[in-house]
């Protein structure tokens, strides 16, 4: 589907987090603007607290902002009501940097979970998971529950059910933290076949080694501001 | 792919809160049952207090005595004559006098020469009939015959079956007051449990009310097998009513399978109890769950 402007636009986003004693915190993004084009590879740079986790929180409409305007997807995440941002994020894939697996649920109905929340037929539902699971070599784990997992499994598990939706917006928060390299390599190809097929990506890293392998455009967040906007 | 493999799938689908185990609290249903087994008793009671005021209405209200000094075949005849031609009339039946002297020896003791009067018992067609006239018309053929109706008793009869109901109401509306309580901690006490899956699924893009009927079917179920483990508990106690209450009324009493007046227990009422608790447990968790997840964006 072909999309007019930028998948994903802030306008001089604010966001502070509640305080404790009540109101709110300082600001952990100031003045951030940006915009990211349909079927964009973007690199999101930075050390710790700078403020990356909470960017990709505001474009997955897991927060909204406390100024400014953003917009993904085509929808207002600031002033839309309720009700529509649950759609809006059934079209966005996400890789937490803690995994966020369910440990009641075996890997298949970890990664099944978008799909049901979809409502596609359970026939589709084994087909797809089990295609995924094959592609990110965890076919043979299938029925595991995420504790009997090494820390990379459970890595290539989460973004298995963050992919299997086919997302129009995909985020990762250090998808590759926790996997070796050969893995990194072979999560990287993953992506950048994602986004030959359309896919946004913006994915979160520390790793100069995973950019450099993968050159593309990059923001670099630094106390809460962009600082830089490599073209790569 | 094993069975346990493919029930493990199939559960996944249908639970992925696994509320099945956040919400498996036999305590929950335990005091649900209790609950419905008061709330089973407690309507029985009000349904019971409706009924006797009913049959009292229906018994002692059109029930009309009339007294006979003297009571000679003759001037009983007459009387009787009197009151079977009366449009008013239904029936009219005459007082054993052993029976009286039966009724009376308590009171009396044996004293056979105390004249008493006969008593002739009448029920009439149309409880708005004129007793002082139909008195009038007994008076009129048997001379000194007097009529009474027990109106005054009646009304006091119906105000306290009256209250007794309306106690019984206000008790079914506080065993649902607590009802609604019981189910809220124990969906809150779920949420705690699954609160990480519960944000998982919410950042999933599952709407509320797709998590709120998650909660609100385990709750229903919950609440529907308590209610019915209730209202099973109160048959017994309904056979005990049953026997207890079977003096008061004018049923014959029946015997049926095993001894027991099968007839006596409200069967519908009873089935009704658990559909009213699921429904509780449904309303309640999807109020608490909607509530919790108003917070989130």
């Amino acid at each position: 589907m072909e999309r007019s402007g930028p998948v994903v636009r802030f306008d001089a986003v604010g966001l502070a987090y509640p305080a404790p004693g009540g109101g709110l915190g300082a600001e952990v993004l100031r003045g951030v603007s940006l915009a990211l084009d349909d079927g964009s590879f973007t690199w999101l740079l930075g050390p710790s607290g700078a403020g990356k986790t909470s960017l990709l929180r505001l474009m997955h409409a897991a927060l909204r902002p406390t100024r400014g305007a953003v917009e993904v997807l085509g929808v207002g995440t600031g002033a839309a009501p309720r009700r529509t941002l649950p759609e809006l994020r059934r079209r966005i894939g996400v890789v937490h940097q803690d995994l966020r697996l369910l440990p009641h649920l075996s890997i298949f109905d970890n990664v099944a979970l978008p799909l049901r929340l979809g409502r596609r037929p359970e026939s589709v539902i084994a087909e797809d998971v089990a295609e995924i699971l094959r592609w990110i070599g965890l076919d043979h784990r299938a029925h595991a529950r995420p504790e009997e997992l090494s820390g990379g499994e459970q890595q290539r598990a989460a973004i298995a059910r963050a992919v299997v939706c086919r997302p129009t917006l995909l985020l990762a928060d250090e998808p590759t933290g926790n996997v070796d390299a050969s893995q990194a390599r072979r999560l990287l190809a993953l992506f950048a076949e994602m986004n030959r097929l359309g896919t946004t990506i913006v994915i979160a890293t520390h790793s100069e080694d995973l950019v450099q392998r993968f050159p593309a455009p990059a923001m670099r967040l630094e106390r809460g501001r962009i600082r830089g906007h490599d073209e790569g | 792919m094993t069975r346990a493999e493919r029930a493990r799938r199939r559960a996944g689908a249908r639970d992925p809160l696994g509320l099945r185990r956040a919400m498996s609290d036999r305590l929950l249903q335990a005091l649900i049952a209790a609950m419905a087994l008061l709330a089973a008793l407690t309507f029985a009671g009000a349904r019971a207090a409706d009924g006797f005021a009913e049959r009292w209405r229906s018994g002692a209200e059109s029930a009309v005595t009339v007294q006979v000094p003297e009571p000679s075949l003759t001037r009983m005849a007459l009387a009787l004559g009197v009151l079977s031609v009366m449009p008013e009339v239904a029936e009219a039946n005459p007082v054993d006098g052993e029976r009286m002297a039966e009724l009376l020896r308590p009171w009396l003791g044996d004293q056979p020469a105390l004249p008493l009067p006969g008593v002739i018992e009448v029920r009439l067609r149309d409880l708005n009939a004129d007793v002082a006239l139909i008195g009038d018309r007994v008076a009129e053929a048997v001379p000194g015959a007097v009529t009474e109706a027990h109106g005054v008793w009646v009304a006091r009869l119906a105000a306290l079956a009256r209250g007794v109901r309306g106690m019984a109401l206000a008790a079914l509306a506080l065993v649902v007051l607590i009802a609604v309580a019981v189910v809220a901690v124990a969906v809150r006490t779920g949420i705690a449990a699954r609160q990480e899956s519960v944000l998982v699924l919410h950042q999933l893009g599952a709407t509320g009310s797709e998590i709120a009927g998650r909660f609100a079917r385990r709750a229903a179920a919950l609440a529907f097998g308590g209610g019915a483990a209730g209202a099973a508990l109160a048959v017994p106690a309904f056979f005990v009513l049953a026997r207890l209450a079977q003096p008061f009324g004018d049923a014959v009493p029946t015997e049926g399978l095993g001894g027991l007046p099968w007839d006596r227990v409200p069967w519908i009422d009873l089935a009704l109890v658990p559909l009213a608790a699921a429904a509780i447990g449904w309303l309640t968790a999807q109020a608490v769950v909607r509530r919790w997840l108003a917070r989130l964006p």
